[in-house]
Parts: structure tokens; C-alpha cells; sequence
């Protein structure tokens, strides 16, 4: 009986023991379901920064990481129960990877004081500091996006584009429609002409867009498409002949997966990026080395190096040097939700920190502050090149046009503020 | 002839291919619901998980590597050599010149090459056939372990069942074959059909466009249709088919086997899904939202009826001109983008005056 009782007692001691910290970094993944093909690099590149961290340099700041997957299919609801799920274990920050599941997460996020990560997707005005504290959409958001496009394109034409014609391809969703309004008012500023064409969801199907696009014949087509709206798109555009130099998507519009179905058709294809493409950066050694032929990698290890991977690798890599500024601000190392949020507000990216981090240029240099929460909003214009069967930087990081976009971003986030009762931070 | 009304005739023909590309998911749908009362809701899916199967073969690709990897620590994904490089024939013939022909030898050119096409890709003649037998035992499963034992349940119990089918399908499709997207290349013809172009520029000096993809699809559909109207009419196995679908108890009890007939008629409706997966996915690729092509076939079913074939070719045809003309004509009032609602909106109307379908057959039941 004393035996048992001691044993006993042991199990108890050993269940009740030091709980070993660790720093949680939950992925909203979806490697199922009709955007599956998007969603696995992503994850993939997300897990593997971290599983880098871990095994190369015991985590950050001395403290593991540990990320915590959860199955979205891109589902709105589904997401919105990962976060109810994860959200105990101590998540620091949530990337929903999903417009639909950042805007549910918003005020949950607020409430529970957990910040929230929007890179390149969600809500654009969460740019205002001032009024959205716990969100971040760091580097760059859709009305950048939309900037980039038209100041590459001014640059194209001798920086006059009055008298052209633009067509903005786009998703008949929220998603879809963020960049019409910059697009119109920058339509106003160059004196180019919008024409607006919706594709309904999914996109399998685009005769009747592509016959308007050969009958009102564009000088340029912008296109906010996702999943297999891009390769149809793309296809169709190929089909009746428009120039691919001339057609320009989104971050969202252009990886391998929307150019290879097209196959050599997709020659010339251009697509905004706010990350670097390829894997010719000194870091892939390292997940080569820590991560792959350990057999950590996540998922089946062949997307390394594809657009996707490298912006869950970009994710990751934002998200741990937030993690790391907080454990300087803060001086602990296992910090708080609250804590990472004072981290990501006070993230500084410099190129001489990408450099040591392996991926020298990766992204570009942004500091984020109370007000600006949403980086420097800039990004590259890159190429598709279908015999290397490759993208291609075609520029250096160009920056959006702000004397546009912060008045549009100030008056949304205002009206939110207004409407929410949220009193204006950073005074 | 006034621009407006020209781009309106390229729009309606356009919108007839299209039409024929939703006839052709309709089919499927049609076939077993004909021989079985079993709407499928799973049609989408066997014509992804077809179009899966047809790339994983020929690719070469070892289907469930995933899991073999993780239970055995291997590494395996693909069987080395992709099988089209494997088969590659060594006599090709070559295919006659159609670019800037005039109307008639375009025509013919096309015809012979539609005929050369299987001599000269073997090897993706192959690869449809290998598919075409997982398709079979896919069919032989389906019956074996789920409607075998659903015999004279509810049609909506069977709805259910195929609504499980199709979640069940997708997530093994997902083990076998991965979730990439992937490349479809049956050398189907892509952009735009030169002949169309140069004869209605030279009739009304403006070019129509008309993909010869879609070309190609509405001429595979016709053959398609022709087979199968002559297998129901004319074989054994086909008047079996017709006589189940009238009656199952009067079948069974002049000696045909309901599960021989059941296993064939998913095996044909498998075929049609393969032919459907590997047209839409040729301009797509191979991914998971490929099965969402089932809803452009549901309304071809409302309208053309559930049991007819013809009413599925001629609902499609309806269908895919009506949302198009609909779209050229209200784009400039109400903006685009109304081809989803609006095909349905047609459905509806014609459902109001005839609900068993264009071509449906009447139900008269005597209380």
C-alpha cells in the first residue's frame, strides 16, 4: 500500500511539475477544401521558420517556440472556432490567412487583448494605429496594392497614364473590392479610365469577362483574384490574345499555382509581391539543414522556395522579431499576448537585421509605430518566366502613393471609431 | 450590322460552348438519378477525383506517398519516370495544318486530327484508360459498401449518403493524389480558334471569339451524348438500364441484376466525370475547387429535368446563352457578375410552368 501511495505521489509530483514556457504562435492553416493549394505553402513556410528557430538556436531569446495548426478550409466559421480553440494556450498573435476570419477576429482579438496580424489581406484602415491597437497589417496592405500597381504603371508610360484605359479584374467579394476606390481615386488624380469587371465565385468560368475585356480592349488589366479564379483568369487572357506583360495581379494572384496550369501561356505575367521570390538566400541552407533532412519540414517539404512558402516564411520571420523586440522591451522571455503586442509595435526591420537573419532584401525596411500600424507599403512588381518555370523581380521595392491612400485609411478607421466608440490612441 | 448586335451574337455563341461544358457535368448527374433515384450530390467531386487520378498516372506519381511516408519513414512520391516519357511512340503522324484555311478544309483538318490525336498520345490514351478502371472500382465500391445496403431507404437518405460520398471522396482524393494544384496537359488545343475568327470577319468584318478548347469539348460532348444514347437504345445492358429506371421491382423479377446495373451506370457516370474533370481542369488545372463545377450543373438539371439526356445537352445550352446574353445585356445597368444568380433565376421560371423539367417525364400519381 506504501508502495502504491508513493508512486502515487511521484506521478503527482512530476504531473504538477515546472510547466516549461514556451512561446505560441497558433497558424490559422488550411491545407483542405477549394484553396487548399494556397494555404499549404503558406502553413508549411510558417511552421518551418519556427521548427528553424527551435532547432538552430534553442527559439528566441532562450524560450521554444510552439506552433499550434488549426484547420480553417478557409471557412469563416471554422476559423472563428480555431481561435475560440487556441486562443487558452497562450497564442501571442493570430495570422487568419483570410479576410473573412480577420474581420470576425477584430473585436475578439480587442477584447482579449491578443494582436492580430493581417499581412497584405484584411482590413485595410487597420493601418490607423490611433484606432485599431491589437491589429497590425504590416508591410503593406490592398490599397497600397492598388498604389504600386499605377506608380509602376506611370512608370511605364513616362509617368502619364491620362487617356488609358485600366481594367480591374476582381473577385466578387469584399476581398475583391478593397482596391475600387483607390483605383478610382487615382483614376482622378492621373485621368486614366476604370473599368470595373466582377467574376463571381469561384471563377471557374470567365467567358463573359474576357469577350467585355477583347470588346472594350484595355491598355492594362489589374486583377484581385484567388485560388482558380487566377489560372482561369490568366488562361483566358492568353486565349484571346492580351498581351500577359500588360496584366498585372495581386500578391494574392501571383504564385506558381496561378501561372502553371496556363502553362507557356503564362509567359510574361506580372504579379505584385511584398516579399522576395526564389530560394538564392543564405536561410534555405539552414532549413535545408535544421529543418529538412532532420525530417522537421511540415507538410511534404516540396514547397520550399515556392511565392507562398516564402511569405509563411516572411510571416514567421515578422512575428518572431515582434516576439524578440517584446522580450527586449520587456526584458522577460516568455512574454504575454500584451507584451507581443508592445513588440510588433515597435518592430524596426532594417536590411542590416534581414541580413543576419539569412535573407538578405526579403522584404522591405519598415519601422511600425502607435500610429502607423501598417509599415512602409511597399512592394515589387515580378515576372513570370514559364521555360525557367520561375518568377522574376522585375523592380526594386516601390512605395505606394500615401497622399492618397492615409486620407482614405484615416476616414474609414475614423467612421469605425465613431461607430464602435473607440477613443483615438497615441495622443 | 450594328457592333452591338454582333457582340451579342459572339456573346450567345460563346455562352452555346459553355453551355455544352455545363451539359456536361448535367450528365452525370442525369444518368444515375435515371437508373437509381439517386441525386449525386457527388458528381463534382468523382469528376476532380477523376481528373486527380488522371494526372497522378500520368505523372507517375505514387498515390497515398504521404502516408506511406509517414508510417514507414520513406520518402517516396513519384515512381521516377513519368509515364508519358515512358510511352513516348515512336511513329508520330502529323497533323493537318488548319491555320488560315478556308471554312470547309478547316472543318476537315479538324476532323482528321480529332482522329490522329489517340494514334500520336498513346501514352494519355493509356493513362485515361487506367483511370477509367479506378473509376470502375470506384463505382463497384461505392455500391458494395454504401448503397448496397440503402436499398429501399428514402431518396433522402440516398441524398445523404451521396452528400457523405462526396466529403469522403474529396478527403481521399486529398491522401491519394495531394492538394497541390497540378498541371493538366492532354494536348487539348488552346486560344482562339483562327477559322471562327477569319470567316465571321470576312461575313460581318468582326472577328468572333471562340476558344478551341471549347471547340473541342462541345465536339467530345456530342460524341459522348451519341454513345450513350446508342448504348441505351440499342444494347443489352443498355434496355436493362432503361428497364430498371422504369421499374426496379418489374427489372428485378424478369432477371436482371440491379447491382450489375447500379455499378454500371456509376462506371459511366464516372467516365462522364473524367471527361468533364479533364475539360475544365485542362483550363484550370487540378485543384480541389474543381469540384464546385456541380453547381453550374444544377440548374441545367432543374430546367432540362432529371432523367433526360437531351434535356441536360439542351437545359446547358438554355443555360449557358441565357446568363451570358444576360450578363452582356444588364452589364451596363446593374454591373456583371450575374451569371451565378442568374441561371438559377432561369431555372425558376422555367420550373413555374413545366417543374418535371423541359424534358422530364411527368409524374402522375392516382390517389
Amino acid at each position: 500500500m506504501k508502495k502504491r501511495l508513493a508512486t502515487l505521489a511521484v506521478a503527482a509530483v512530476m504531473a504538477a511539475g515546472p510547466v516549461m514556457a514556451d512561446l505560441v504562435f497558433p497558424s490559422l492553416s488550411y491545407r483542405t477544401g477549394p484553396y487548399a493549394a494556397g494555404g499549404i505553402p503558406f502553413a508549411d513556410g510558417y511552421a518551418d521558420y519556427f521548427t528553424l528557430l527551435n532547432e538552430r538556436d534553442g527559439g528566441i531569446g532562450g524560450v521554444m517556440t510552439r506552433v499550434i495548426e488549426c484547420e480553417t478550409a478557409y471557412n469563416t466559421e471554422k476559423g472563428t472556432e480555431c481561435y475560440e480553440r487556441t486562443k487558452g494556450e497562450g497564442a501571442l498573435v493570430y495570422q487568419p490567412l483570410s479576410t473573412g476570419i480577420t474581420y470576425q477576429l477584430i473585436p475578439k482579438t480587442a477584447a482579449d487583448g491578443i494582436p492580430l496580424h493581417t499581412m497584405g489581406y484584411g482590413r485595410t484602415s487597420a493601418a490607423n494605429g490611433k484606432v485599431f491597437s491589437n491589429v497590425f497589417n504590416y508591410p503593406a496592405n490592398y490599397w497600397d496594392g492598388a498604389s504600386i500597381a499605377i506608380n509602376y504603371l506611370l512608370d511605364q508610360n513616362g509617368g502619364d497614364l491620362s487617356g488609358k484605359k485600366i481594367a480591374l479584374v476582381y473577385h466578387n467579394s469584399a476581398y475583391g473590392k478593397e482596391p475600387i476606390r483607390t483605383l478610382n481615386e487615382l483614376s482622378n488624380k492621373h485621368g486614366y479610365e476604370l473599368l470595373e469587371i466582377a467574376v463571381d465565385h469561384p471563377g471557374q468560368e470567365q467567358k463573359s469577362q474576357w469577350l467585355r475585356i477583347r470588346r472594350e480592349r484595355p491598355d492594362y488589366v489589374l486583377m484581385w483574384g484567388w485560388g482558380v479564379m487566377n489560372p482561369v483568369a490568366i488562361q483566358e487572357a492568353a486565349n484571346i490574345g492580351f498581351p500577359m506583360e500588360n496584366f498585372i495581379g495581386v500578391w494574392w494572384s501571383g504564385s506558381e499555382n496561378d501561372v502553371l496550369p496556363a502553362g507557356a501561356d503564362a509567359d510574361g505575367y506580372k504579379a505584385l509581391n511584398m516579399h522576395n521570390v526564389g530560394d538564392d538566400f543564405p536561410i534555405f541552407e539552414d532549413i535545408q539543414q535544421y529543418v529538412v533532412d532532420t525530417g522537421k519540414a511540415a507538410g511534404a517539404g516540396d514547397q520550399i522556395g515556392t511565392v507562398l512558402y516564402n511569405r509563411g516564411l516572411y510571416a514567421a520571420m515578422l512575428a518572431a522579431e515582434a516576439a524578440r523586440t517584446a522580450q527586449e522591451i520587456h526584458g522577460v522571455g516568455d512574454i504575454t499576448p500584451a507584451q507581443m503586442r508592445d513588440g510588433m509595435e515597435a518592430l524596426v526591420m532594417t536590411e542590416e537585421r534581414m541580413t543576419e537573419l539569412g535573407m538578405p532584401n526579403f522584404g522591405p525596411e519598415f519601422s511600425v509605430s502607435c500610429e502607423n500600424h501598417g509599415g512602409s507599403g511597399q512592394g515589387k512588381v515580378q515576372q513570370w518566366n514559364a521555360s525557367a518555370g520561375e518568377w522574376e523581380i522585375l523592380t526594386d521595392w516601390i512605395t505606394s502613393d500615401k497622399e492618397v491612400i492615409m486620407p482614405l485609411v484615416m476616414e474609414d478607421s475614423e467612421a469605425f471609431a465613431a461607430e464602435n466608440n473607440i477613443e483615438m490612441r497615441c495622443n | 450590322m450594328p457592333d452591338q448586335l454582333l457582340f451579342g451574337m459572339e456573346v450567345a455563341l460563346n455562352g452555346l460552348m459553355a453551355g455544352v461544358l455545363y451539359a456536361l457535368v448535367a450528365l452525370g448527374f442525369v444518368l444515375i438519378y435515371k437508373a437509381s433515384g439517386i441525386f449525386n450530390y457527388a458528381q463534382g467531386v468523382m469528376a476532380l477525383f477523376a481528373a486527380l487520378t488522371l494526372v497522378g498516372i500520368m505523372e507517375g506519381q505514387v498515390p497515398f506517398a504521404h502516408l506511406i511516408n509517414a508510417i514507414f519513414g520513406t520518402k517516396i512520391h513519384h515512381l521516377g519516370t513519368p509515364i508519358p516519357e515512358m510511352l513516348d511512340p515512336d511513329v508520330t503522324i502529323a497533323y493537318f495544318n488548319t491555320e488560315g484555311a478556308g471554312w470547309i478544309s478547316w472543318l476537315l483538318g479538324g476532323i482528321g486530327n480529332f482522329f490522329i490525336w489517340p494514334i500520336n498520345n498513346f501514352d494519355i490514351v493509356l493513362a485515361l484508360i487506367f483511370t477509367v478502371f479506378v473509376m470502375i472500382a470506384l463505382a463497384w465500391a461505392v455500391q458494395r459498401f454504401i448503397f448496397r445496403h440503402l436499398v429501399n431507404q428514402e431518396p433522402i437518405i440516398l441524398f445523404m449518403a451521396t452528400i457523405g460520398l462526396a466529403y469522403l471522396l474529396e478527403g481521399v482524393g486529398e491522401l491519394m493524389w495531394g492538394a497541390e494544384v497540378k498541371t493538366l496537359n492532354v494536348g487539348l488545343p488552346r486560344g482562339i480558334a483562327e477559322g471562327v475568327e477569319s470567316v465571321t470577319e470576312g461575313w460581318f468584318g468582326y472577328g468572333f471569339f471562340l476558344s478551341r478548347l471549347d471547340i473541342v469539348a462541345a465536339v467530345i460532348a456530342a460524341v459522348l451524348v451519341t454513345a450513350l444514347t446508342l448504348f441505351s437504345q440499342y444494347s443489352k445492358q443498355g434496355r436493362a438500364l432503361r428497364a430498371v429506371a422504369d421499374d426496379h421491382q418489374a427489372a428485378l423479377s424478369v432477371g436482371i441484376s440491379l447491382n450489375f446495373i447500379w455499378i454500371l451506370v456509376w462506371s459511366i457516370a464516372g467516365f462522364v466525370a473524367l471527361v468533364a474533370g479533364v475539360v475544365w481542369g485542362a483550363s484550370s488545372g487540378v485543384q480541389f475547387s474543381l469540384s464546385l463545377i456541380a453547381l453550374k450543373a444544377l440548374p441545367v438539371l432543374m430546367l432540362g429535368g432529371f432523367t433526360s439526356i437531351p434535356g441536360a445537352i439542351v437545359g446547358g445550352l438554355i443555360i449557358g446563352v441565357g446568363e451570358k446574353l444576360f450578363d452582356f445585356l444588364m452589364n451596363p445597368i446593374i454591373g456583371g457578375a450575374t451569371e451565378n444568380w442568374f441561371a438559377y433565376v432561369l431555372a425558376l421560371i422555367f420550373l413555374i410552368f413545366r417543374p418535371q423539367g423541359l424534358f422530364g417525364e411527368k409524374i402522375i400519381e392516382r390517389v
